[in-house]
């Protein structure tokens, strides 16, 4: 394994500006989940900020509708990797900008959009191994509240969540950098290559 | 049909808790084949890490436990209705007791059922054999992979295809392109190529059901197979996106009749936690 760097949840702009692509890095502390249906919620109905049950300013956003085994009043966290984060693209950049979020964690990377509101309000884009659901959830260590359980169910739930270690590479920085445009760029080459005629355009 | 029930629970614990043998092997092998210190390599050490922990804990391996997608060979004179019901109510059980994350979400009311059952859902697709056993084959279909998917009718200009199997290859390999890191590489590419939009997607998704080490039938696809799975794979994409030497496990083509004026290719894509197993009653 990379070596990693350790970071403490809330994160600090001056954390997240010293972040580059390519770190592999571990967080610990308080995040809370979001995915398709919260994203929607947050941008067509506004909620305060007060309204909100968690502090998501400087906080962490994963991308993950956890499974989770209720067992009379106590719930557990059985499994919870990535969902993809592209469906939440035309959310993503007003959310980090209205609720001061610093940072991510998805899979499959973002779009230009986000990669902008990234590098405009200092957040940065985690991605951690898809399908590795019991080996993250090994790393949440706590509930510590839940969000529109009942409206929106397990999976679209807000969660409020403690991890410790959680892994994860940033992929889309502060600066602009972007590992998965530099991928995508390098398999077109070779993809245009394959489907002969005219060379495709390189990724906008 | 109670014993056929409880057998039905015990292969969705199976199928969503143990990851099938060949799946393992072939990301065994991604890992062997990817340099050290890569973060492809790195991914597919967590990946294999996740496998067993699931299975020595029996929890499922990844928390999107899917669409169940379920194809059934039923021996003349049994009631496709019964098997049909009970595989719902096994589908409850498994979802309270292994648990299965809750999928079925409900168009209009956005409400979910809480106990993976809905309108279609799971999917059941039945077929009458002539043998006299009953086989029940499960697969629990991720979304992100799902999404993943494309269909195509060639001739197809943009990618330069025409229609015969090297049109089908640029298809396929526009798939993966397209996909990227987003729905969980290395893949299982199922393809199905035939007359009419329906018949493709399911053909398709049948193919993901073939071991890796299935042999095509036919040379000519069983050579498209494996030139598609080297051809994949230098594009470089990688485990989880990540840049790397292996973006797909194996491909399976599968083939119906065509209209003449039809050409369709569907392409169905597994994620590496592609979880699937038989029942034999």
């Amino acid at each position: 394994m990379v070596a990693s760097i350790n970071l403490a949840v809330p994160l600090s702009t001056e954390d997240v500006r010293s972040l580059k692509a390519g770190d592999f890095v571990q967080l610990s502390g308080d995040i809370v989940t979001g995915r398709d249906r919260i994203h929607k919620f947050l941008l067509e109905q506004k909620p305060r900020v007060e309204e909100i049950p968690f502090q998501l300013s400087g906080s962490v956003l994963y991308h993950c509708g956890p499974l989770i085994q209720k067992s009379g009043e106590e719930q557990k966290i059985i499994a919870a990797g990535p969902t993809t984060s592209m469906r939440v693209e035309m959310y993503a950049a007003d959310v980090i900008k209205e609720y001061g979020l610093k940072g991510i964690i998805g899979k499959g990377g973002m779009g230009r959009k986000t990669l902008q509101a990234l590098q405009k309000n200092s957040c940065v884009y985690f991605h951690t191994i898809g399908g590795a659901a019991v080996y993250l959830a090994e790393r949440i260590k706590k509930i510590l509240g839940v969000w529109k359980l009942d409206e929106f169910g397990a999976a679209e739930a807000m969660w409020h969540l403690e991890v410790e270690n959680f892994p994860a590479m940033v992929t889309m920085d502060t600066h602009g950098n972007d590992i998965h445009h530099e991928i995508e760029n390098m398999s077109l080459k070779k993809f245009a290559e394959f489907i002969g005629g005219e060379d495709r355009q390189a990724v906008k | 049909m109670l014993k056929l029930r409880d057998g039905i629970v015990e292969l969705y614990k199976k199928v969503a808790t143990s990851l099938p043998p060949d799946v393992e092997e072939g990301l065994k092998q991604a890992f062997s084949n990817e340099q050290e210190e890569t973060k492809a390599k790195s991914a597919l050490g967590i990946i294999l890490e996740n496998i067993k922990m699931g299975r020595d804990t029996a929890r499922p391996i990844c928390q999107d436990t899917g669409v169940p997608v379920f194809f059934i060979k039923v021996p003349a004179g049994l009631s496709q209705i019964d098997i049909k019901n009970t595989v719902l109510d096994a589908t409850r059980i498994a979802t309270e007791i292994i648990p299965l994350r809750p999928n079925a979400v409900d168009i209009l009311t956005e409400r979910n059922s809480g106990d993976n059952t809905g309108i279609g859902f799971p999917i059941i697709y039945l077929e009458e054999t002539e043998k006299s056993t009953l086989s029940i084959d499960l697969m629990l279909k991720g979304g992100g992979s799902e999404n993943a998917g494309q269909i195509y009718k060639l001739p197809a200009s943009d990618l330069n295809a025409q229609r015969d199997l090297d049109g089908v290859s640029k298809c396929v390999l526009d798939a993966v392109q397209k996909a990227q890191g987003r729905a969980c590489p290395p893949y299982l590419l199922g393809v199905g190529i035939g007359a009419s939009k329906d018949q493709v997607t399911r053909l398709s998704k049948e193919q993901l059901m073939r071991k890796l080490n299935d042999k095509n039938e036919s040379k000519e696809l069983a050579k498209l197979e494996s030139d598609l799975l080297t051809n994949i794979n230098r594009l470089g994409i990688g485990a989880m996106g990540f840049g790397g030497n292996v973006t797909a496990l194996g491909v399976k083509i599968g083939v119906n009749h065509r209209h003449p004026a039809s050409y369709f290719v569907d392409i169905s894509m597994g994620c590496w936690a592609t979880r699937r197993g038989r029942l034999i009653w």
